[in-house]
């Protein structure tokens, strides 16, 4: 043998090689010293970014992705992914978004951070990623235990691990504690478990510094010695930990915010931080920080004098120049008038509007100054914080009825001004916007808010309410001469209204930009559907901020043409790929489906006869005992402040704005009640009820006989799955069993309409959204009551049924309440019959739209299931040929059969 | 294993070749492939050569007693479609065990025999673990990126089956291969993990992926240094990678590696890459001439043949190897 052939590299530079974190996605990352700080995205996080939450809820997935994308492409080395919400199933949304992901080279090129506090969550995503990934995070918290047997089998999946400076007694929040508790987990996991050392990574725990509490003032020094000591003693071991933290007592002001975070990383870097979540965009470059700020910064973090919080409190004033909250101080009534004007419609105060604008006007040559000059340099602030993300929606409403206050205060000394001065051209803002809820619908919480901050913005809005039929939209268009023309829409045959409309346009071949929102639509739909049909444009606009940029970008002289140019092309490119993608899902005939329905065994499940059997009706429900039933989150969602109730009156972000929100809400609640300005009316009923053919049930009230046509799920599934019909949860006549099935309407809107009118002629818009939302609320609760009543009493199949609100919230009773227009029956044609059988509009006057929205708006109607196998499922997807079929049931003609089911069918 | 360690440290050691390619040689029919035992079978068995360990488990032994003739140090079990994903194709699922504890002692008794004859050179087993006929970390329907057809715990659960009867059947090393997918292997490794903690025992493991095209990925995406951190985290014996290339292609690839791990490499090419017929035809000179530049760079440490190579491929490349030293390497499981 020779031995002439040297070795590559020798032993030693290998092994010290290998004592880096490596982590892989399809590419590799070694953070060795040369990398000096890797930087962890977290704009994937449902915690950290609203707008992920939201997209995650509305399982928008591909935009979800585009999230991730833009964090790879913004130079994100690693990213975080979160999924931790309450109204999110995490598990199932880890693992979707995960296999998503996977599938996009550019994204997935980097190594995943899989964070949740749930370990099922942990483990379901370290399934599901074929590079070395960072599981974050574990700790003590739970006891050694639970601890080791984590570690072991992150180990066992192949991942690195973030673990907390937290123990059973609780978090590290001092450098004698950090110490400890890292020391004690990194024993643990290298000698007990056999964690490679280098796959630890501590978060040490970033608490807030300058809060102006004694006990703080360590905050940031600990953590960067604290760091020195990990990193010296605890061999090949990382530190890592959310930056922005730091500077938490700064909310609102960037520039210190900024500075705090680059002199913070500055130092913990130097100290061996190695790995972190940044917002790149909120960090300024340590070099560029001006003298003094640097100076009263690192006075701060590195406490070098006793009142180093106090005079970065008193210089942070300086930076930022907007006053700082302040609950009671009045102190900004000395100042400006134009501090005082802008101050006012930034904090929402009416206050003292009025004598601000009468000063304001006084000193101005023209009363129009005062809006053009004045309230628009205060607007604009608004504008700005709202669309940075410093104000939230509930602010910017109350911003508008000061500004509203303001307006019609000055409107007859600007009228009187014309008169004299006839010449005098009128003030043209930023353009005119038509806003509609289209005919059929009654839905307008969405579209007044977008109006509302679209009129923050100087746009002129010219809302024309609801059900608007598409001519009367047209000629108010052609007449006002609006420059955009926005519709909104919640229930689904309104998608086919906006179609409608937008052929319409086409037809007089109108030009004007059409602005899509509301709930039910999405991008796809507007692609797909409606853009092909209007040689203009249209864009798709799900939440208030971006309709400002929306409306900005299609108005813009210079650059309009070309962003119009590119929403086409995207819509194109959008709708290319959606009709392919949609033409691989294999569906199944309507006759495999129903041979492969849910099968409950009739001859064992206990079916219960109602107590009650036949039609009730509830006159005035005393509005009281609905308090209880009230789920706050959606309430909260309406307004665009996202997060669980009661948590998100907590939250760090939009916790206060939330608890004002809710404040408000429950004064008007009371005062609702007290005045029993809201009537509660309901009809429900309980009838003996069998499937016949598969898919209809048929109900006996009286000598009287309905039919109930329920859709079955064709959408080619996983084997073992049931193709579900709600008739699976009625026991079909050959089974010989009297099964029973219910149906319910319930409304909280009369009164609504009268309500809102009277706060909107106050210019009060935010009192005005306010009512319609909490009305809607009244209505699902009392849905809910009403089916625990029914349950429990009517019915009677849980008399022993002890459930808490929040249960109640989570569905966690037995039987159902679909209700017709949601996922498991979305045909609205149902309600029809709903309305047939219990008399509905003459029972207690809740009407059908000609689109089958229920008015008033504030009304929920369904069905009642008993049988405790009922369970909610979303129909997806059907094809043709049941559509055919349920037409022939139906009596009705394909045509109409596929108008009415159109969102459904897979074509 | 302080043994296979201890040679492994002396010298090069050579893998056996392709079984398939050697089976061909039989033109076995269906009925033989049927033998007498699944006469009646009702789905056509015809192709499913691990099942020839049940039915004509002489040609089988043949097979590995042509190779350690050859030279070979170690040979693979006919196992590389032997898990109940893999068997579904012809509904065999309830064979699983079987095949693999049988295929094992086959092996093991040839292998035995060779060591008793030449004592100076022992042989070994190693169980061969294929990737399975499904991918957990892509999807099958390009119009669904987030469908999956198979995952992880289906694989853990099938290659744990496979795991256990290898060791039942007597295998020396686990041999972890072709991998296209890394999350299919880490689901090997992992349910590897599980017996060799419920049995108490450890086992050598062999890793070795799969670079399916010149941009110098697996299928599923990985560089060479992200799979190598990806399976990184369990003690192996070697990575290396086989199949799809032939010798030369891989060299850049085995670099990597060498580059940046601490364990041993080992590397079974293709006999070149198939003409236009589909044949390897690359001929045991012009391949043992490719395998040179690895010797002599130092690369690896264990070396042989994957698809169209034979026992003829094998002699030249155990005769090449023979004068070169092993790869020197720090990490021994």
């Amino acid at each position: 043998m020779s031995k002439e052939h040297a070795n590559i590299q020798s032993k030693d530079s290998l092994k010290q090689n290998s004592k880096f974190l490596k982590l892989s996605g399809l590419e590799p990352l070694v953070l060795s010293p040369e990398t000096n700080f890797i930087n962890v995205g977290e704009r994937t996080n449902v915690a950290g970014s609203k707008k992920f939450l939201r997209l995650i809820k509305e399982e928008k997935f591909e935009e979800a992705l585009d999230v991730a994308r833009h964090q790879v492409e913004g130079g994100a080395q690693i990213i975080d992914i979160n999924m931790d919400d309450g109204l999110i199933d995490g598990k199932k949304a880890m693992v979707k978004f995960l296999n998503l992901v996977i599938a996009e080279p550019d994204i997935a090129r980097v190594p995943i951070m899989i964070d949740s506090s749930k370990w099922q969550i942990i483990e379901a995503g370290l399934q599901v990623v074929q590079g070395k990934c960072v599981v974050n995070s574990i700790s003590l918290k739970e006891g050694e235990a639970t601890f080791i047997n984590q570690a072991k089998l992150i180990k066992r999946y192949g991942a690195a691990v973030i673990v907390m400076a937290f123990d059973e007694v609780g978090q590290a929040d001092t450098y004698e504690r950090r110490i400890e508790i890292s020391k004690r987990s990194y024993s643990i996991l290298v000698n007990k478990v056999g964690f490679p050392p280098e796959d630890i990574i501590f978060d040490l725990n970033v608490f807030p510094v300058a809060t102006g509490m004694e006990e703080h003032k360590l905050n940031a020094l600990d953590f960067i010695n604290a760091t020195k000591w990990v990193r010296e003693n605890l061999p090949h071991c990382n530190v890592s930990g959310g930056v922005s933290n730091i500077s938490f007592s700064f909310r609102g002001n960037n520039p210190v915010r900024e500075a705090m975070h680059s002199v913070f990383l500055y130092h913990a870097i130097k100290a061996g931080m190695n790995m972190g979540i940044v917002n790149p965009t909120m960090l300024e470059v340590y070099d560029d920080i001006p003298k003094d700020l640097l100076e009263h910064v690192e006075d701060v973090m590195l406490n070098r004098r006793d009142d180093a919080t106090e005079r970065l409190l008193t210089f942070a004033e300086s930076v930022v120049g907007v006053a700082k909250n302040s609950t009671v101080d009045l102190s900004w009534r000395e100042e400006s008038v134009q501090n005082r004007i802008t101050r006012a419609l930034v904090k929402g105060i009416d206050q003292y509007i009025i004598e601000d604008v009468e000063e304001a006007r006084q000193a101005a040559d023209k009363p129009i100054q005062v809006i053009e000059g004045n309230l628009m340099t205060g607007m604009n602030v608004v504008g700005d914080l709202f669309g940075s993300g410093k104000m939230f929606l509930p602010q910017v409403v109350k911003s508008a009825r000061v500004m509203k206050k303001a307006v019609a205060y000055l409107l007859p000394y600007i009228e009187e001004e014309k008169l004299l001065n006839p010449q005098e051209g009128d003030s043209d803002g930023n353009g005119k916007i038509l806003m509609a809820t289209v005919k059929g619908d009654v839905h307008d919480i969405g579209k007044n808010i977008v109006g509302v901050v679209l009129a923050c913005n100087n746009y002129e809005i010219i809302d024309l309410g609801v059900m608007v039929p598409p001519e009367k939209i047209l000629q108010a268009a052609i007449e006002e001469k609006v420059d955009i023309i926005g519709l909104s829409g919640l229930i689904t045959p309104s998608l086919d209204e906006m179609v409608h409309l937008a052929k319409e346009m086409e037809r007089k071949n109108l030009k004007l930009p059409l602005m899509i929102g509301g709930a039910t639509t999405s991008k796809a739909h507007t692609a797909v559907k409606i853009d092909p049909e209007y040689s203009a444009s249209v864009v798709h606009v799900n939440d208030a901020s971006r309709a400002v940029t929306v409306a900005g970008d299609l108005l813009q002289k210079e650059t309009s043409e070309e962003y119009k140019k590119g929403i086409k092309e995207d819509y194109d490119v959008f709708r290319d790929k959606f009709l392919k993608r949609s033409v691989k899902k294999t569906y199944k005939s309507i006759v495999s489906a129903r041979a492969n329905k849910y099968k409950i065994d009739w001859n064992l499940s206990k079916i219960v006869k109602p107590n009650q059997l036949g039609i009730q009706v509830i006159e005035e429900l005393n509005l009281e005992l609905l308090v209880p039933f009230i789920d706050w989150t959606p309430f909260f969602r309406s307004w665009e402040l996202h997060g669980k109730y009661p948590d998100i009156l907590n939250d760090a972000i939009v916790g206060e704005q939330a608890t004002d929100l809710f404040k408000d809400a429950q004064v008007m609640l009371k005062k609702v009640i007290a005045e029993k300005q809201l009537k509660a009316k309901a009809v429900f009923g309980l009838f003996p009820a069998n499937t016949i053919n598969n898919d209809d049930i048929e109900v006996r009230v009286n000598t009287n006989t309905f039919i109930f046509r329920t859709l079955r799920q064709q959408l080619q599934r996983r084997e073992g799955v049931a193709d579900y019909a709600l008739a699976d949860f009625i026991a079909p006549k050959e089974s010989g069993k009297q099964d029973y099935i219910g149906c319910f309407c319930v409304s909280t809107g009369f009164g609504t309409a009268e309500l809102a009118a009277a706060y909107e002629k106050d210019l009060d818009d935010y009192n005005a959204i306010m009512i319609k939302a909490l009305a809607d609320r009244l209505a699902e609760a009392f849905a809910e009551h009403l089916h625990k009543e029914v349950r429990t009493k009517h019915w009677g199949y849980a008399k022993n049924e002890n459930l808490t609100n929040e249960e109640l919230i989570k569905e966690s009773y037995k039987g159902i309440r679909p209700a017709p227009g949601y996922p498991a029956c979305p045909d609205h044609l149902e309600k029809l019959t709903i309305w047939n059988i219990l008399q509905v509009e003459k029972n207690i006057g809740v009407q059908l739209t000609e689109s089958l929205a229920m008015w008033p708006a504030a009304s929920v109607s369904g069905y009642y299931f008993g049988n405790q196998e009922a369970r909610y499922f979303g129909l997806g997807k059907i094809k043709l040929d049941q559509v055919k079929d349920f037409a022939k049931r139906k009596k009705i003609s394909l045509e109409e059969a596929k108008k009415w089911l159109s969102p459904n069918i897979e074509e | 294993m302080v043994k296979l360690i201890t040679i492994l440290k002396e010298r090069i050691l050579v893998l056996d070749g392709a079984m398939g390619t050697m089976l061909q040689r039989y033109k076995f029919q269906e009925e033989d492939f049927r033998g007498e035992r699944f006469k009646d079978w009702k789905y056509p068995l015809q192709g499913n050569n691990d099942m020839l360990s049940l039915t004509q488990p002489e040609a089988i032994a043949e097979v590995h007693k042509k190779y350690f003739a050859a030279g070979a140090d170690i040979v693979e079990t006919n196992t590389f479609s032997s898990t109940t994903i893999a068997m579904a194709d012809y509904y065999m699922e309830d064979f699983v065990y079987e095949l693999n504890f049988e295929s094992a002692r086959i092996a093991k008794r040839v292998a035995d025999e060779f060591t008793a004859k030449e004592p100076h050179k022992p042989r070994f087993v190693a169980g061969s673990i294929g990737p399975t006929n499904k991918t957990a970390s892509m999807s099958p329907d390009v119009n669904d990126p987030g469908f999956r057809a198979i995952s992880f715990n289906e694989l853990r659960i099938a290659y744990k089956q496979q795991v256990e009867a290898l060791l039942d059947g007597g295998v020396d090393i686990l041999l972890v291969e072709t991998i296209f997918d890394t999350l299919n292997a880490k689901a090997a490794l992992f349910a590897i993990e599980e017996v060799k903690e419920e049995r108490n025992i450890n086992v050598p493991i062999m890793v070795s992926g799969t670079i399916t095209d010149a941009s110098g990925r697996t299928l599923s995406g990985q560089t060479a240094e992200a799979f190598l951190i990806a399976i990184s985290h369990i003690p192996i014996l070697s990575v290396g990678f086989n199949c799809a290339l032939g010798a030369n292609q891989l060299v850049p690839h085995l670099e990597v590696l060498a580059g940046k791990t601490e364990h041993a490499i080992s590397a079974h090419p293709n006999a070149g890459l198939p003409n236009a017929f589909g044949e390897y035809d690359e001929s045991p000179e012009q391949m043992a001439d490719q395998i040179k530049e690895y010797v002599e760079k130092s690369l690896v440490n264990i070396v042989g043949g994957c698809c169209g190579t034979t026992p003829e491929h094998i002699r030249a490349i155990a005769k090449l190897v023979d004068q070169y030293n092993p790869r020197e390497f720090a990490n021994v499981h």
